[in-house]
Order: structure tokens, then C-alpha cells, then sequence
């Protein structure tokens, strides 16, 4: 069970380090494309 | 009475559509060429039908009507002439529809200013109808089969019972490896489902609202969920490939059925063919789904398949089945669209071989759980299902043998 609760949690800590690992790689095109014209927020 | 007023009423509603097909005036005025009342093909007159339309999007011909090449004439020699100087409205409508614009639009995407795609609907068909169809298809028949096969096999029993001693199978790391694996698949799987299926059952059932939010959140946990599933899919393959490299025992045991039909019990080593199958199995199509996912991650940075036909081609397999080569150049969209076809159609596959597998690890085999539960399983169980794997352990390692205290 332990090791079953591990692995949960490690997929939401691995999930949500690549939230943020993947805004940093640029990999939204919201964030990178969108010009001052484009008023998505 | 009633009967007969509810016959009268039903053959009034059957007979309805009927006069329908006398509304076209047999007096009209033939078609006359260029007008609204032509009824000519695009390419006779340049105006298109309906059915020029359609057959485009179906890739047929006539692929585009005369007027296609009508994409507006340079301005100087038609000075002040129309609406827009030069151009017509027309024109530009033409240029955007068969993609020759000189556009500048504000996403500043180089691949933005496609607004068109005529080669996008032989993609949404195949996603709406037959991806749809097949995969589900696939995933119900699977329940199905196992269904019946727990009916009529019913649950594989451990042969004269628990033992009572418990046998160290999988350490805590290879568990947890597991089951990050396992998780994530499962988040990934379901969300992946929401995704393609919401528009045909979702939305009808729950409303937009309630897919909207579920899609938007699936999109989500699908996009970051994934990383921990690449992740875990290479630790599983470090540790356990030693374990399922192909060997003799495997012959046996699928000469014997691994034992699932009967009362053998064919010799295996840690892990038995069956499941080097899915081991092998959830690597390549594992790896598969994650490199297509990986495209569609970063849309347009990671184009696989026109290098892929190239390859495909000069091997000269379309050549064997009498198709025409591959295309090998392809449009960012298109190259997009094949990724996702092939995400979808490999996680299918996946779904259905993990089907099976959740099914012998959880229901269709007594004391199979316990190996990725605690990690400690029956002797009995282990001399039954793997029994070279325990004299090994009995010889070698027997600190993982634990007897019950007296």
C-alpha cells in the first residue's frame, strides 16, 4: 500500500514540477505567440 | 373507433413526406450559365455547388474550380477599380481559401496565417467516425472477451491453498515504479477518452458546461501526468529487461497455454511469457505513444512523419500492397494531424493490452495482487505460476523466503 501511495504522490510532484518545467520551456503558444493585439487573458 | 382514428393518424404521418417530392416546378427555365439557377459543376461555369464542396473535402475530384486561380491581379493594371482598389473582395476570399494570402495576423505563429486547410477534413472525418468507432469498439470487445472468459475459466485458484509462507517478489522501489506507471496510465487513459469521446457522448448527456470544465481539466492533468509516465516507463525498462529477455522457458509455456486452459503449470522464471508480452508490449507502444505525444506537446517543433514515409518509402512498402507512395512533404497541420492519429490509434492498443493485464493481476488470478500490493506472495502461489524463479530464490536467496513465526 505504501508503495502504492508513493507512486501517487510521485506522479503529482512529477506533474506538478512539469507545470512549471514546461511555462519555463516556452511551450504554451498562449504565452509565446500572442501579441499585445491578441487579448486572451 | 379509436383504432380506427389512430390508423388514419399513422398513415397521415407516414404519408407526410410524400407531396415533398412534387415541389420542384417542372416549368422553371433552364439553367442559365453563371447565374444562381446554374447548375453546372465548378469547373463548367467556376461557381461552386454544394457537391464541389464536398468532393473536395473528400479529396476528390474536381480538387478546386477554375476560379481558384482568380487570386486578385496586381493593382497597377486595374487602377482604381472595385471596393479595394485592384483586389475584390472575391479575389482576397479565394486567396485565403486556397492559402496564397499574403497575411499578417496577430498570434505571430509562423503557421498562423492558414486559415483554411482543405487537407484537415479527411483528418476530422477519420477522428469523428472511424478512430471513434474502432477504438471503442475495441476497448467494449475487450471487456467483453474478458467477461467470458472469467465465465466460463472463472477465477484461476491457488492449488490446494495458501501455504502460509510468504516470498519477497517485488521490492518497494519496483513497486512503486509500477504504480507510477500504472497511475499515470490511468490518468492519462481516461482523460485521453474524455478528450476524443466528449463531443459525441458527453456533451448530449451532461451539457456543455460539464465538458467544457472536465476537458479543459483533462487537457490539463494529461499534459503534466505524462512526463511521470515517460519517466516511470524508463525506470520499469532499466529494471526489468534482464527479466524479459526471450528464452526457452517461454516456449514451454506457451506450448502448455501457460497453463490457463487446464491444470498444467508450465515453469517459468520471474517473469513468465505471458507477461514478457506485456512487458514488451507496454515498452514499444509506450514509447511510441510518448514520442507522438511529445510532438503534440510542442505543436510543429517535432514533425515525424514525413521523415517516417520517406523511410517507409524507400523500403518500398506501399509498393506491396498497391498504394501509391507515401507523401514526404507535408504541412505543418498535416504533419500534426498524423501525430494525433497515431497517439490515439497506439493508446488504444494500450488500453485494450492493459485490459487483459489488469484483469489476470487483479480478478482473474488468486494471490497475483499480492505481488504489487506488499510485495509478498504465497509460496504455493510462487511454486505454482514461477516456480524456477523460487528454487532459484530457495538456493540462492532464501532470506526472501519468510515463515509464518510458529
Amino acid at each position: 500500500m505504501k508503495a502504492m501511495l508513493s507512486g501517487f504522490a510521485a506522479i503529482i510532484i512529477i506533474g506538478v514540477g512539469a507545470y512549471y518545467g514546461l511555462h519555463m520551456l516556452d511551450f504554451s503558444s498562449q504565452d509565446v505567440f500572442s501579441s499585445p493585439n491578441v487579448r486572451l487573458d | 373507433m379509436l383504432r380506427h382514428l389512430m390508423a388514419l393518424l399513422t398513415l397521415t404521418l407516414l404519408a407526410l413526406p410524400l407531396p415533398a417530392a412534387a415541389q420542384t416546378d417542372p416549368t422553371a427555365p433552364d439553367p442559365i450559365a453563371g447565374t444562381s439557377v446554374d447548375d453546372g459543376s465548378a469547373t463548367a461555369t467556376g461557381r461552386q455547388t454544394l457537391e464541389d464542396i464536398l468532393a473536395r473535402q473528400r479529396g476528390e475530384e474536381p480538387t478546386n474550380p477554375i476560379r481558384s486561380e482568380d487570386l486578385g491581379g496586381d493593382a497597377l493594371n486595374a487602377p482604381g477599380m472595385g471596393p479595394l482598389g485592384g483586389a475584390s473582395d472575391a479575389d482576397i476570399w479565394r486567396q485565403i481559401r486556397f492559402n496564397d494570402a499574403d497575411i499578417r495576423n496577430t498570434t505571430l505563429n509562423p503557421n498562423g496565417d492558414v486559415l483554411m486547410q482543405t487537407g484537415g477534413m479527411w483528418w476530422e472525418n477519420l477522428r469523428k467516425n472511424e478512430l471513434r468507432t474502432y477504438g471503442g469498439w475495441l476497448l467494449l470487445g475487450t471487456i467483453a472477451v474478458l467477461a467470458v472468459f472469467f465465465l466460463i475459466r472463472g477465477r484461476i485458484r491457488i492449488d490446494g491453498g495458501k501455504d502460509g509462507t510468504l516470498v519477497l517478489r517485488f521490492k518497494f522501489i519496483e513497486r512503486m515504479a509500477h504504480w507510477v506507471l500504472a497511475g499515470s496510465f490511468l490518468l492519462l487513459g481516461f482523460t485521453g477518452l474524455f478528450t476524443l469521446f466528449g463531443r459525441k457522448y458527453l456533451i448530449p448527456a451532461f451539457g456543455h458546461e460539464f465538458n467544457s470544465v472536465l476537458l479543459i481539466g483533462s487537457k490539463f492533468i494529461h499534459n503534466n501526468v505524462s512526463w511521470a509516465f515517460m519517466i516511470a516507463l524508463i525506470v520499469v525498462f532499466v529494471m526489468w529487461v534482464w527479466h524479459n529477455i526471450p528464452d526457452r522457458t517461454d516456449i514451454t509455456w506457451f506450448a502448455q497455454a501457460g497453463g490457463i486452459i487446464g491444470d498444467k503449470h508450465p515453469p517459468a522464471k520471474k517473469f513468465n511469457a505471458g507477461q514478457k508480452i506485456i512487458f514488451w508490449s507496454v515498452i514499444v507502444l509506450g514509447v511510441s505513444v510518448s514520442v507522438s505525444g511529445l510532438s503534440l506537446l510542442f505543436p510543429f517543433q517535432m514533425p515525424l512523419f514525413a521523415h517516417t514515409f520517406e523511410v517507409i518509402n524507400n523500403i518500398g512498402v506501399p509498393g506491396w500492397f498497391g498504394f501509391d507512395p507515401l507523401p514526404v512533404t507535408l504541412a505543418p497541420q498535416e504533419e500534426m494531424q498524423f501525430a494525433q492519429l497515431w497517439h490515439a490509434i497506439v493508446a488504444f492498443l494500450m488500453m485494450a493490452v492493459i485490459l487483459g493485464h489488469i484483469y489476470i493481476g487483479t480478478l482473474g488470478m488468486e494471490g497475483a495482487y499480492d505481488a504489487m500490493g506488499s510485495g509478498l506472495v504465497d509460496r504455493n502461489w510462487a511454486h505454482q505460476h514461477h516456480s524456477l524463479w523460487l528454487e532459484h530464490l530457495e538456493e540462492e536467496k532464501p532470506g526472501k523466503i519468510r515463515t509464518p513465526a510458529e
